[in-house]
């Protein structure tokens, strides 16, 4: 009997480890509404962003598409949409692609309804209902390698590079041998690194896979430069910088060791979902948390594995946060937002064999309903969407 | 006394983590590899828990090594046991300038 999981079955096949209602407003201006209804209704969660009006074509269709991916996750069971009717993005199309995957969706359109405390009557109505649809839906065993777990590192310092980054390499690995999905990000911090990963692409480095990685660094880096701006002073932050991280380099060169070992496949987009792609995969996105958070969740990603040396406590909405904290300090300090000491590999007490075999213990556990420390705390509003242009 | 233990990662390392606190001016450390070697080295400056210090001289220019790769190249002249971190590494990447 291999590995599994107690998750919920979707009509599309896919598993989650949540059940819950998202409540998505289509642009920044439906959040008040939103937050309203979530407030009220047990069961809920809500996808509050900044994002969805006066912004260019290119990132109007990006809002729509992350939000629909958002809706689409196999944590979420039903969807409300909270329009406010004059947007820019495309609300009727995240009815349409959301309710595809069989899932009930609702709508509510704030200036048809009559104003803000008329939606907020009407949303909660609507989404009472759809809690009480999917609600009683049990949980099942499910095979281990119907698993995406995305992966990242934040508040870096210098034994995220020595403990806790190698415990989530270790169980990536562990993951894709077993025929999983791992997604990891953060190109800003490739820089310095994108050889060792290009190096491990399928197809080599010269292939189109290695070639990619290049063209998303060089992408990132030029973005830094076009502005006049140094990276140095932002990357590393002062925070890594107070950790002993001297230089965006070292940052990466740590960064990356939690990818783990195994080849990896391709790079996706922001907007990509991996869907039914196994092994290990790249997406497209900076460092800071609540852009990144929000595409690998929107990417169809379960759960996540986080690594700290400083200290970081967010969660998001929809996809569980599991910090592995890899200074023991730390993890003393912060014992109530951490999940997993990791510097006991620095302390010499424990292998980094030894901490894998928890953590992945603890991801089955998560998985199957167990609530991570910021889920429990109630912290998980780290969204938002990584926009290209301006707002205009 | 507590052991004053700094980590180098890889052969090709001119660098070394120290994961102890208190180190002060003229403090020895032990430096550990992968394979168990160990070597003492005195350490100038004052090193915060998790920075690091040089473990031979680096002239001005040459690369500062970590991870058995580049992490930067050496801002002013270091000596063998020095404090290395901002004020004497740089970046070489992420820069408008070079």
């Amino acid at each position: 009997m291999g590995y599994t999981f107690q998750g919920y079955r979707r009509a599309n096949g896919k598993f989650g480890a949540r059940n819950l209602v998202a409540v998505i407003p289509s642009v920044i201006c439906a959040n008040d509404v939103g937050q309203a209804i979530c407030r009220q209704v047990q069961g809920t969660i809500g996808y509050f962003h900044h994002q969805g009006c006066c912004q260019l074509p290119l990132d109007l269709k990006r809002v729509t598409d992350t939000l629909s991916n958002l809706g689409q996750s196999p944590n979420v069971g039903a969807a409300l949409i909270v329009s406010l009717g004059c947007e820019g993005t495309d609300h009727e199309r995240l009815v349409e692609e959301i309710r595809a995957t069989g899932k009930p969706v609702e709508i509510i359109r704030i200036q048809e309804l009559g104003g803000t405390s008329r939606a907020i009557q009407a949303g909660i109505d609507a989404a009472q209902h759809l809690v009480q649809q999917i609600s009683g839906l049990q949980r099942e065993t499910v095979d281990i390698s119907n698993v995406v777990m995305a992966i990242k590192c934040g508040a870096s310092d210098t034994t995220s590079g020595m403990a806790s980054n190698c415990v989530i390499g270790y169980v990536a690995d562990k993951l894709v041998d077993l025929g999983a999905t791992v997604v990891f990000g953060e190109t800003t911090e490739f820089l310095g690194g994108e050889h060792i990963l290009a190096r491990r692409a399928v197809g080599g480095e010269n292939g189109p896979v290695g070639q990619k990685i290049y063209e998303i660094v060089n992408r990132m880096e030029a973005r830094a430069k076009s502005i006049g701006e140094d990276m140095r002073g932002s990357q590393p932050t002062p925070g890594n910088i107070a950790g002993g991280l001297s230089s965006i380099e070292e940052k990466s060169l740590g960064a990356i060791v939690k990818s783990g070992h195994r080849p990896i496949q391709g790079v996706l987009e922001y907007t990509d979902r991996v869907d039914d792609q196994k092994g290990l995969w790249i997406k497209d996105a900076p460092g800071r948390e609540p852009e990144i958070l929000t595409g690998m969740a929107a990417t169809g990603a379960q759960l996540m594995l986080f690594s700290t040396g400083r200290g970081a406590p967010q969660g998001f909405p929809s996809m569980p946060v599991v910090k592995i904290c890899g200074n023991p300090n730390t993890f003393e300090r912060m014992q109530h937002d951490m999940d997993l000491n990791a510097g006991q590999i620095i302390t010499g007490e424990k292998t980094i064999e030894e901490v894998g075999e928890e953590a992945f213990e603890l991801l089955l556990r998560v998985l199957s309903g167990q609530m991570t420390k910021n889920e429990a705390l109630g912290y998980f509003g780290s969204m938002d969407i990584f926009c290209l242009g301006p707002v205009i | 006394m507590d052991l004053k233990l700094a980590l180098k990662v890889d052969d090709l390392d001119n660098v070394a983590t120290i994961f102890a606190n208190d180190i002060t001016d003229g403090t020895a450390v032990e430096v550990r590899d992968k394979k168990g070697n160990m070597e003492e080295i005195i350490v100038h400056g004052n090193v915060p828990y998790g920075h690091k210090i040089a473990l031979c001289d680096i002239a001005k220019g040459e690369k500062i090594m970590k991870y058995g790769e580049c992490i930067g190249a050496a801002s002013e002249p270091i000596h063998k046991g020095d404090y290395v971190h901002v004020h004497n590494l740089e970046a070489l990447r992420g820069r408008g300038d070079l």
